[in-house]
């Protein structure tokens, strides 16, 4: 059978002071509720420790939740995805302490793709236990980094400015070109496997959905190549779009603002501007040497 | 009491002192029969008589806002004014079609924003607001709704109803829209309570507990106002509750009927459910169904059965999960019921909106569903009559001899995980469509993209989520794509489509301009050639839109008004 409740209506147009003292006083009386259930209840409420570390049975609970909210993003395994960094690695950019965790996944991280705890839009809330069950499965899976780096990250941070060019389109801490995305932190975000795939074939996936730090949308680095009514040419990687504009950036890094519909001509596509590093042009251990000067400067 | 009572009895009053002077007497009965009559009549009449400018001159801006009683016959003649949206798709059938032309493919270049209105909070806005006679009635996120001069975007009163912090909503803190009956108008909570407030103040008349949100059950619907009674379906598939769909009475709250949708023992289709997993099966009913007068039944459609992406353990056809169900709208009972998926393992939910078409004689009833294929049903029967894949899909490769699509066994998710298309997400999803009856076609948000489906076998427990499995993008990282898409019912058959720059998550709103008007994630509003699907104007609104257009009048002139961002926009032509 329905209940009658308590109706509360407030409105902004008579913020007269019995309204806010009744809230108030409605305000104190839940917190005296909440405080006597969460003293009586056997949820677990947020704190600075974790509750279930090493409990085998939450990290497994864990990974079903881990599953169903955060591999979307993160990969199965926590291993990464097209858009969310490898929960794997031991040292993480935004949370070092489960205290720091638990803030991470309840409240996102603002100005990336990592969203608030229920605010996704597609997936559930979790309750703070099913937090302290995921920070568990994450701590049950993460790997050690090796004790020693495969490659030699000052010979890597060489040919990252000098041979291999990199620097021409990347930067990292500030220095080096805009046209690509800006690799500073990705070492500490994506697997070495990762890196070395998008170094090999940059076309295979582009930087899908990935969200730059400066930025609160996605950026995926599609190829624009339009022709101006008055016949100019240009090629660039796209910054931004939609069915009526496009922001472009060339190789000079040049910014085009342009309008789709006053263009003679326009295609986009997802084969990146990035050239093919291959084997012959690149070597593995060269390879590996930018790749431990990325972890070197994402781990920081 | 009424509001209407005082008027009538200081009508009756000054009548009776002068009864017996002639041409008083005669003026009198002549404003006593216009003042008895529903506003829609006097609308019409003086319009009739006078024409649009006299109204508008005579009565100024505010000259039709004195009418404030929205009778049940009112909702069943919507079409009659136009300058109103008086129900969640604008009419009972649920087109969503406008039959304002002023607006026309001609001049829509020169459509200009008229007022902004800004929420003031974050999240994601789905209303789709209602306008009577001059004031735009809508919701907004954590359940406020709130009045606005329909002229100005100006607020006349907000409500913003107090939720607890541990509530459980599944997409977003979102809300749907309202009904309006009476001098009230009607919306659902996401802590499931139902709330009347009154028309004029924003006032709670009566405020009721459906259900306990704590176990997961919420309220994210526009309700629909059918007779005295306000039909509101339950949230909460991802919760593994026990769908249902309630009917309260709009004077009083008191709960008329409840429907079940899923079946209890005893009843018809509790077999098609294992063990007791009846009691957590989901068949939420989480979208607005329509209403046909003729016929007294409401036709309203149910999501995923719980848990939604794993099948295991809910063995059966799960009814009636992921259905159309055809319901008496007196009693609540059902007449028919037709599924689109059956035993549902990707979370299809089927609460599209049920769009009623007359066509040659024949009484439809077509649904553009979340798997991928266009549904035309009888709609006095609940028959099939067609069914035609209007995007990509590989889940089903046969029929039955009704000519139902039939998933394939490979189709199941599995622990390790297989693509399967559509995804997770759906061919379409919520955002409402249109049906334009000078061309007749269906005009659909829809979406290109697969999905890998995996496993995750979780044990329910009351207020927890309940999947069962998850989804991810498919490993070959094709991008999304989004369409405008336009379906001739009577073929199946996609007539044109219009490529977004990515899926989105917009309604669609015809008028009898020659238009369609819909919007984008990018945020831009955009008004196509009905015939052709050529956009023929944008404005750019800065944020994603997650809502549903609708066209109302004020001031004798055709606007538009969508939800976009955390603000409302209205537009006019100059």
């Amino acid at each position: 059978m329905p209940m009658p409740a308590h109706p509360t209506a407030w409105k902004r147009k008579y913020p007269q002071s019995w309204v806010m003292s009744f809230m108030l006083q409605r305000r104190l009386a839940a917190r005296i509720v909440m405080a006597t259930l969460c003293l009586l209840s056997t949820q677990v409420p947020a704190q600075d420790h974790n509750p279930l570390a090493g409990n085998a049975k939450a990290a497994k609970a864990g990974e079903y939740e881990f599953r169903i909210n955060c591999a979307l993003c993160h990969g199965l395994g926590a291993r990464g995805g097209g858009r969310g960094p490898d929960l794997t690695r031991a040292k993480k950019i935004h949370a070092h302490s489960d205290a720091e965790m638990f803030q991470t996944i309840s409240n996102g991280i603002p100005g990336t793709a990592m969203p608030a705890n229920g605010t996704n839009g597609q997936g559930v809330g979790m309750t703070d236990e099913e937090i302290w069950q995921i920070i568990t499965y994450i701590r049950s899976v993460e790997v050690k980094a090796p004790a020693k780096p495969l490659g030699d990250a000052a010979h890597g941070k060489q040919l990252f400015y000098g041979d291999a060019n990199c620097s021409l389109c990347h930067m990292v801490q500030g220095k080096g070109g805009r046209l690509g995305p800006d690799l500073s932190s990705v070492g500490g975000s994506r697997t070495r496997e990762a890196l070395i795939d998008a170094v090999r074939n940059p076309s295979r996936r582009l930087a899908w959905g990935l969200t730059e730090p400066t930025k609160e949308f996605p950026q995926e680095y599609e190829t624009i190549t339009a022709v101006t009514a008055d016949g100019k040419q240009i090629k660039g990687v796209a910054l931004n779009e939609d069915s009526f504009s496009v922001q472009v950036m060339d190789s000079a890094e040049n910014i085009y603002l342009l309008e789709k519909d006053k263009l003679r001509s326009f295609q986009k596509s997802r084969e990146s501007m990035m050239p093919k590093y291959n084997a012959d042009v690149l070597s593995d251990k060269d390879l590996e040497d930018i790749v431990a000067y990325l972890v070197s400067q994402g781990a920081k | 009491m009424k509001s209407g009572d005082g008027h009538r009895s200081t009508l009756a009053r000054t009548h009776a002192l002068t009864w017996k002077s002639g041409p008083l007497r005669a003026a009198l009965r002549a404003l006593k029969k216009i003042a008895f009559r529903p506003c829609v009549s006097i609308f019409h009449e003086l319009v009739r008589t006078f024409g649009m400018l006299w109204l508008v001159v005579t009565f100024g801006v505010y000259g039709v806002s004195a009418c404030a009683q929205v009778t049940s016959d009112r909702l069943v003649n919507s079409g009659k004014e136009p300058q109103n949206w008086l129900t969640y798709s604008g009419d009972y059938s649920g087109k969503r079609f406008s039959t304002l032309d002023q607006i026309t493919a001609r001049n829509v270049r020169s459509l200009t924003a008229k007022w902004v209105f800004q929420i003031g909070a974050t999240g994601k806005l789905e209303t789709t607001p209602l306008v009577v006679d001059g004031v735009l009635y809508a919701t907004g996120q954590d359940d406020r709704a709130f009045a606005l001069d329909a002229h100005t975007g100006r607020p006349i009163w907000i409500y913003q109803h107090q939720l607890p912090s541990d509530i459980r909503p599944c997409c977003g803190r979102v809300n749907r829209g309202l009904a309006i009956l009476g001098d009230k108008v009607f919306f659902g909570t996401l802590d499931a309570h139902v709330i009347a407030l009154d028309a004029k103040t924003g006032n709670v008349v009566w405020d009721v507990i459906a259900a306990d949100y704590r176990t997961g059950h919420s309220f994210t619907v526009a309700p629909l106002a059918v007779k005295d009674l306000i039909v509101i379906g339950v949230s909460g598939g991802e919760y593994g509750v026990r769908g249902f769909i309630d009917a309260y009475e709009a004077d009083t709250g008191k709960r008329k009927w409840r429907f079940y949708t899923v079946p209890g023992p005893g009843e018809p289709g509790h077999e098609t459910w294992e063990g007791n997993s009846w009691k957590v099966g989901g068949a939420p009913a989480w979208n607005t169904g329509t209403y046909d007068p003729a016929t007294n039944q409401i036709f309203w459609p149910t999501g995923n059965p719980a848990p939604s992406n794993r099948g295991e353990g809910r063995a059966g056809d799960n009814l009636y999960s992921n259905s159309l169900l055809a319901l008496n709208a007196d009693t609540g009972k059902l007449n028919w019921y037709f599924q689109f998926t059956r035993h549902d393992e990707h979370d299809w939910d089927a609460t599209q909106v049920p769009v009623l078409i007359d066509s040659g004689g024949k009484h439809l009833v077509a649904q553009a569903n979340r798997n991928g294929f266009f549904y035309v049903l009888d709609r006095s029967t609940g028959k099939l009559i067609s069914a035609s894949a209007f995007g990509k899909e590989t889940w089903s490769e046969t029929k039955d001899s009704e000519g139902r699509p039939l998933a394939k066994k490979e189709a199941s998710p599995t622990l390790a995980g297989h693509t399967v298309c559509p995804g997770a997400l759906g061919t379409t999803n919520f955002m409402a469509p249109t049906y334009d009856p000078q061309t007749n076609l269906f005009y659909v948000s829809a979406r290109d993209q697969c999905d890998i489906f995996s496993t995750a076998p979780q044990p329910y427990e009351a207020g927890h989520a309940y999947y069962g499995s998850a989804y991810f993008p498919s490993e070959d990282a094709e991008p999304y794509l989004g369409f405008l898409k336009a379906i001739d019912p009577a073929t199946g058959e996609v007539k044109w489509k219009f490529q977004h720059t990515s899926p989105t998550w917009s309604g669609v709103l015809s008028t009898a301009g020659g238009l369609i008007f819909s919007g984008d994630a990018e945020g831009n509003f955009i008004a196509f050639d009905a015939s052709s699907g050529k956009p023929l104007w944008h404005f750019q609104m800065g944020g994603a839109v997650y809502a549903a257009p609708i066209a109302f009048a004020v001031d004798g002139k055709e606007h538009l008004a969508i939800a976009a961002g955390s603000a409302i926009y209205a537009f006019a032509l100059p």
